[in-house]
């Protein structure tokens, strides 16, 4: 293909140079990533073991001190709770709204124009930044707001509900709304994996006459059991940090009822400038996500 | 032969009248859901459009009875709300672009070349994904003021690159592998460099993938509020999530202009979105999904 000469010319060259390079072009990448990765972790992990950080100008090394402070701090217990149930909930609605809306997208029942517009029309809440998705639901479940009226309309209650001001229903009103700006990206993802599914196994089923329901149970779910699982454990990860939309709707109350681990964190740091103790929550949030991160690095690798 | 075809006539009539009760039931099944998904998306477009004490008339209108701009025009004509949507607009950009210029050549290094610790520096980007950002809020804190970035463009803006960094890179090194080693080969043949190769050949077929990524990236800029909260403190630094929020707290419940801001501040992502959706839904299901 190329002369002798010019094959020994970009021998000599990639010797040396192909052993350089690579670094030259990844001294950015690396750069950003110590100083505003690899850092920041290993700074908020020390600040775990000092006495009030940042505040103070020659912190005390208190070791676990912290950990037990907020281990014990009856409203992180509530945090935890809250979170696990506002995960749990999302994550379970976000599965079933997600594969009920993939398979009926997917249905060869309707014409494909049907088809992309419905699929526009579900995807659409992924789009909203969280603050929009805040607002919007706010003016919604507002005491005197349109979902109140409809429900009053339809007889299932007599006055307006105060969906994200009572303590009883405010939890359940931020998951709902979690639900809502998440399932999008799960109905995606589980819409390509239909698609994936080999045409000849449905052929095959129809063949041996099954009907629809083991048709699902048989074929679409067991190959759809990768994407789901590693999709509920992305989930769990990213559910559990949420802070924003909860901030902007509830702040966390009333009183502690959608209190969060990412609420608690941020009330810590910026509400009573406890920075260790905010660090210690964020520390444990952190331990907790890299353990389902390894859990889904586990399934990754199963697909393979 | 003859029994047979006439067997099939019947079956297809039948299959017919099934074929009709099944896009009934699966319309109707969609229906519902549409709603859900769609109709605060409408409200709000049309709560926007209305005076404030028409948002929560009783009963509620879908449409206002005089259309109104008051609220636009509210929002046009006050320079510290037009900051916002300013400040959002280039933080953004700036992020995509910067992202690109650095994952690029980062991309195409994971992509065609073997070198020490290849497989940790990958893993490490990968994991990094997973961490927290209200876990790195603190540390960043106490970051940024140290390098006198708090409350500028240039705090946000590196913070911000952190988050689109690793996805832009395990995005783009599974774009160039799909590309043929030949087309660079062929460069260096030509006395070319690797860099040559990168931006004159690769980056240029790659356009797919990169519109994929600098989308995916404004995104996550545009959305951000967390650092945009914790890292600037004047009005004039604020982006439009924090610009919304701030509204929420601001004197008596101007509903219809924060209806309008979310209106203003959804546009750029939904005008991408209609544009470009086939790259979204590339970009949004290439994490999870494995062909």
């Amino acid at each position: 293909m190329t002369s002798p000469a010019l094959q020994q010319k970009l021998k000599r060259q990639t010797k040396l140079k192909r052993r350089i390079e690579p670094f030259v072009y990844l001294s950015p990448t690396i750069t950003l990533l110590l100083v505003l990765m690899v850092i920041p972790v290993a700074l908020v992990i020390r600040y775990s073991f000092f006495d009030n950080v940042i505040m103070n100008e020659f912190p005390k090394f208190v070791g676990l001190h912290n950990y037990l402070v907020v281990l014990q701090d009856p409203t992180f217990q509530i945090a935890v709770k809250n979170t696990i149930w506002f995960t749990l909930g999302s994550v379970i609605a976000h599965l079933v709204l997600g594969l009920c809306f993939s398979l009926l997208l997917n249905s060869p029942a309707i014409g494909m124009i049907t088809k992309s517009i419905f699929r526009m029309i579900y995807i659409l809440p992924w789009i909203f930044t969280v603050a929009i998705v805040a607002i919007l639901w706010r003016m919604i479940l507002d005491p005197v707001g349109v979902l109140n009226y409809w429900l009053i309309k339809l007889g299932l209650i007599h006055t307006g509900v105060q969906w994200l001001s009572s303590p009883k229903t405010a939890l359940l009103a931020v998951i709902v709304i979690n639900i809502w700006a998440g399932y999008p990206f799960y109905m995606m993802s589980l819409l390509a994996g239909i698609q994936g599914i080999s045409k000849d196994l449905y052929e095959a089923a129809r063949v041996d006459g099954a009907n629809w329901v083991q048709t699902f149970l048989n074929i679409t779910l067991p190959q759809l059991k990768p994407i789901i699982l590693s999709m509920s454990v992305l989930d769990i990860i990213w559910t559990s940090q949420q802070f924003a939309m909860v901030w902007m709707t509830t702040g966390g109350g009333p009183i502690t009822s959608t209190q969060m681990i990412g609420i608690y964190t941020y009330q810590q740091a910026f509400g009573r400038y406890e920075f260790a103790l905010a660090s210690t929550s964020a520390v444990l949030l952190l331990v907790a996500s890299i353990i389902f991160s390894v859990v889904y690095g586990r399934l990754q690798r199963r697909q393979d | 032969m003859v029994d047979y075809s006439v067997g099939k006539t019947k079956m297809n009539k039948l299959s017919e009248r099934t074929k009709m009760w099944r896009k009934i039931l699966v319309i109707a099944g969609l229906i519902p859901g549409a709603l859900f998904a769609g109709f605060p998306i409408v409200w709000m477009f049309s709560n926007s459009f209305k005076s404030n004490s028409e948002i929560f008339a009783y009963p509620p209108k879908f449409l206002a009875k005089h259309l109104s701009f008051n609220a636009y025009t509210s929002i046009f004509s006050d320079p510290e709300k037009i900051r916002f949507f300013i400040n959002s607009y280039g933080i953004a950009l700036a992020v995509t672009v910067l992202t690109l210029l650095v994952s690029i050549p980062a991309a195409f290094t994971f992509s065609r070349y073997n070198f020490k610790f290849k497989k940790v520096l990958n893993g490490v980007i990968i994991s990094l994904q997973s961490i927290p950002p209200i876990t790195l809020m603190i540390p960043y804190f106490a970051l940024i003021v140290k390098l006198r970035m708090y409350n500028t463009y240039q705090g946000l803006i590196l913070t911000y690159m952190v988050f689109t960094l690793p996805y832009a890179i395990i995005m783009l090194t599974g774009y160039f592998n799909t590309l043929p080693r030949e087309l660079d080969e062929a460069v260096k043949i030509d006395g070319g460099s690797a860099m040559t190769a990168l931006w004159r050949i690769l980056v240029p077929i790659s356009i797919p993938g990169i519109v994929t990524v600098g989308i995916y990236n404004f995104m996550i800029c545009w959305n951000e509020f967390l650092f945009a909260l914790t890292l600037t403190k004047t009005n004039e630094m604020r982006t439009v999530p924090v610009g919304i929020q701030l509204l929420m707290g601001q004197h008596a419940y101007k509903w219809n202009e924060m209806m309008s801001m979310s209106v203003l501040g959804c546009l750029p992502v939904l005008v991408l979105f209609l544009f470009f959706q086939r790259y979204f839904i590339g970009g949004l299901t290439s994490g999870s999904v494995k062909n």
